[in-house]
């Protein structure tokens, strides 16, 4: 029986005229995902986006699973593809829902007729394919309110759809169409997160990651760009910056108070990050700080690094407690990474009593005393780039 | 440019070696237990391989066992032994400082009703060990005592046979497992003469491939196997012999048995140029205690933790370990059961030769360790 994938548009059914740029964002974004499992051809009608397999042996369950992961799709399902027969559709879904119905107890029928052609109306579908397979299954009952089993069938324009169940998508908009931002990304639970929380949003993902060899190991820069990769299935092809740090750390460490180390490399972080955004066309920074989580980030060290930026800070992780951001972490696959014990910039030099409370005038004043801007060009000069693709 | 002092986490495959392996996986590539001539001819060429070892051993070839490396050799002696012996007694002995392959399988034969005991370094003798430690542990419920001949990240050496001698007096009846994985190839001694009953043997610590060890079990030593399957190697150790490994191993301890004698005098003078050297940086400390094998050393730079150090010395082209390779960030067990202060295991770096390692390496190594202890920021 030939089957293909119906995926329902999530918020983007709301937009208005601009609804058809946001379907060919989502359509193209599913194609690349969808593209390593096999051929597919796409089309589109009332806020439903038909994907259809080209090959016969392309593998659905796996396509399901990436589908879960695109964001923009509310739900999709798997569906049978009938002729518009009502013989044909009553034998295929005795068929085609065969085990489903057999492990129920209680079913409903519902029909959507949008094909007014079709000589049977929306309620005659309902009752007599309903009939039909209560007579081929004696042991279930009718349950209008709470079945186990909605048996669905879509009279569209092509042919008839049939299925029983309905698979959440990740919601969201799609990827690419709420323009770009650039993601702190330190190597910890957090910042994953984060760039998987504004992905959802339809905001397109770079990463930027601070390096201070020998302070700092390539295997830590490694597992950041595994991090980069566990990412990919959300937010796509993720541009990844990484900025050689030691020498401002080390400038850091010999000229400001040693209380103050970590705010002052939150700023330079802050600001070789917005240079780098500004670069390369992206509208905003994203962080994963929490408030309170640690020193750096109470409100008072907020304040002093925000006051560096000139583009928006997203922080969609900073009411959030540590297990709330785990347990995302855990669901979106990278906790196992984030875990590893490798030291990064944050924590290598980090004082022993961070100044919790710090004022923006003696924040400023003591990173005034060392002339950081030729260290900041130099670092933006000498930073690498490197594209990070799914990982087939 | 290259410079390879972590030689005794793993080291380079000799040319020997290699065209060995290449030859038994293009040309000669039968399986040992195939009837065939293919079959004969790579049957022949593990037992050639098994007599290169056995002669740098000082055993007979049929003493010896193929592994997959060291911790399987580890594993089998220990658990294969202890497991099927109980009867003869459950305490067993062995150090604070083996390797891991060693101290988890104790831990698991813990875990089974065994009792166990890790006699430490002592700081008396500057973190030595005692023989008479051992000796005084074993009584007649010891079936089994494994110590090693020389430790990995320090490059102590251990009285094996002092402890051998005073254990077989003690009691006749335990045996006695050496790990000599860190000896082998380097010192000279013989199986015979040790008269241990079990010594397990490591490939890549000695120019051979990574994925085969040895062990030497004593003749009439009885042994349960910890795998079961197709019968080779009398049962006690099954699965297809890889024979490109194997006979990679005979070719390495081949060159090593030749080359020993040249290359013990060698290392001498390279330990003692580089301790000199070092020496004169203020803030280095030798860990290795008085005694040690020349081809490892274990220092401490005062401030700079190891890991920074060791890639600070990597940008300048030059690889060495911290602690021991097996164990990423966790803190050495070696040096913590010598006493040391934390400072001195966090700053702790080690260095361990080849027999390519040559004076002009050390001096591109020691200065750069001391452009580090002087530029590097010291972390608290």
């Amino acid at each position: 029986m030939k089957e293909i994938l119906l995926a329902k548009d999530g918020e983007i059914a709301l937009k208005g005229l601009n609804r058809s740029t946001f379907e060919d964002i989502l359509i193209r974004n599913i194609r690349r995902r969808l593209k390593p499992v096999g051929k597919f051809s796409f089309s589109r009608a009332q806020s439903t986006i038909y994907i259809t397999p080209e090959d016969e042996d392309i593998d659905l369950d796996e396509a399901c699973e990436r589908l879960k992961k695109v964001f923009g799709i509310a739900a999709f399902c798997r569906v049978a593809v009938l002729p518009k027969e009502f013989a044909a559709i009553r034998e295929g879904a005795k068929e085609y829902l065969y085990d489903t119905l057999k492990e129920a107890k209680t079913f409903k029928v519902n029909a959507k007729r949008s094909d007014k052609q079709f000589p049977m109306s929306s309620p005659e579908i309902m009752r007599e394919l309903g009939g039909y397979l209560l007579s081929q299954f004696p042991h279930l009952k009718v349950d209008v309110h709470d079945p186990d089993v909605t048996v669905t069938v879509e009279i569209r324009e092509a042919a008839a759809y049939l299925y029983a169940k309905k698979i959440p998508g990740a919601g969201g908009m799609p990827v690419g169409s709420s323009g770009d931002a650039l993601l702190l990304l330190s190597g910890g639970i957090d910042s994953p997160v984060a760039g998987y929380m504004m992905a959802k949003r339809g905001i397109r993902i770079s990463a930027i990651h601070f390096v201070s060899p020998p302070y700092t190991s390539d295997r830590a820069r490694q597992k950041v760009e595994t991090l980069c990769e566990e990412l990919t299935p959300y937010c796509g092809k993720i541009s990844f910056f990484c900025v050689p740090f030691t020498k401002i750390q080390e400038a850091i460490k010999q000229h400001c108070p040693e209380e103050l180390f970590t705010i002052i490399m939150r700023r330079l972080m802050m600001e070789i990050a917005q240079r780098i955004a500004e670069k390369n066309d992206m509208s905003a920074l994203i962080t994963g700080e929490s408030v309170a989580q640690v020193a750096s980030q109470t409100l008072r060290a907020m304040v002093c690094t925000d006051a560096v930026c000139r583009i928006p800070v997203f922080r969609p992780v900073i009411g959030m407690d540590k297990a709330e951001i785990v347990a995302i972490s855990q669901k979106i696959g990278t906790f196992e990474t984030s875990i590893l014990p490798y030291d990064d910039c944050c924590t290598v030099f980090s004082p022993k009593h961070p100044k919790t409370r710090p004022q923006l005038d003696a924040v400023e004043k003591a990173q005034a005393q060392f002339d950081f801007e030729p260290l900041i060009a130099e670092a933006v000069e000498n930073t690498e780039i490197k594209g990070i693709r799914p990982d087939f | 440019m290259t410079i390879y002092l972590d030689n005794s986490a793993t080291t380079k495959v000799c040319p020997q070696a290699a065209q060995a392996a290449m030859d038994a996986m293009t040309v000669r590539y039968g399986n040992p237990s195939s009837l065939h001539r293919l079959g004969m001819e790579a049957e022949n060429l593990v037992t050639a391989a098994k007599k290169q070892l056995a002669g740098a051993l000082g055993c007979a070839p049929e003493e010896l066992l193929f592994t997959s490396g060291a911790t399987e050799s580890n594993n089998l002696a220990i658990l294969g032994y202890c497991r099927s012996n109980h009867r003869s007694g459950k305490r067993i002995i062995t150090s604070a400082v083996e390797h891991p392959s060693v101290l988890e399988p104790f831990r698991a034969l813990e875990k089974e009703g065994f009792e166990t005991v890790y006699i430490s370094p002592r700081e008396d003798l500057g973190g030595n060990f005692a023989p008479e430690d051992f000796v005084d542990a074993v009584d007649q419920n010891t079936p089994f005592v494994s110590v090693m001949m020389v430790n990995s990240e320090t490059g102590c050496r251990l009285p094996v046979e002092e402890i051998i001698k005073g254990v077989r007096r003690k009691n006749p009846k335990t045996k006695i497992h050496i790990d000599a994985v860190q000896a082998f190839g380097k010192l000279s001694f013989s199986a015979k003469k040790l008269d241990a009953d079990f010594i397990s043997l490591s490939g890549h610590k000695i120019y051979a491939p990574k994925g085969i060890g040895a062990l030497y079990v004593k003749k009439g030593v009885r042994l349960s196997p910890l795998l079961f399957g197709g019968g080779q190697q009398n049962g006690l150790r099954v699965g297809t012999e890889p024979v490109p490994l194997i006979i990679a191993l005979g070719a390495a301890a081949e060159l090593c048995r030749a080359e020993q004698k040249a290359l013990l005098p060698r290392y001498e003078e390279l330990n003692r140029f580089l301790l000199e050297e070092l020496s004169l940086i203020p803030d280095v400390t030798v860990n290795s205690p008085e005694g040690s094998v020349p081809y490892i050393v274990n220092v401490s730079v005062k401030g700079i933790r190891s890991e920074i150090m060791l890639h600070f010395l990597e940008q300048g082209g030059i690889f060495v370990s911290s602690g021991s390779a097996c164990s990423k960030g966790a803190k050495s067990h070696v040096l913590t059961a010598m006493g040391l202060p934390d400072s001195r295991i966090d700053s702790a770096i080690r260095i361990s030769f080849s027999h390519e390692t040559t004076k002009e390496e050390l001096t591109a190594f020691v200065s750069r360790l001391r452009e580090g202890a002087e530029t590097l920021l010291k972390v608290k």
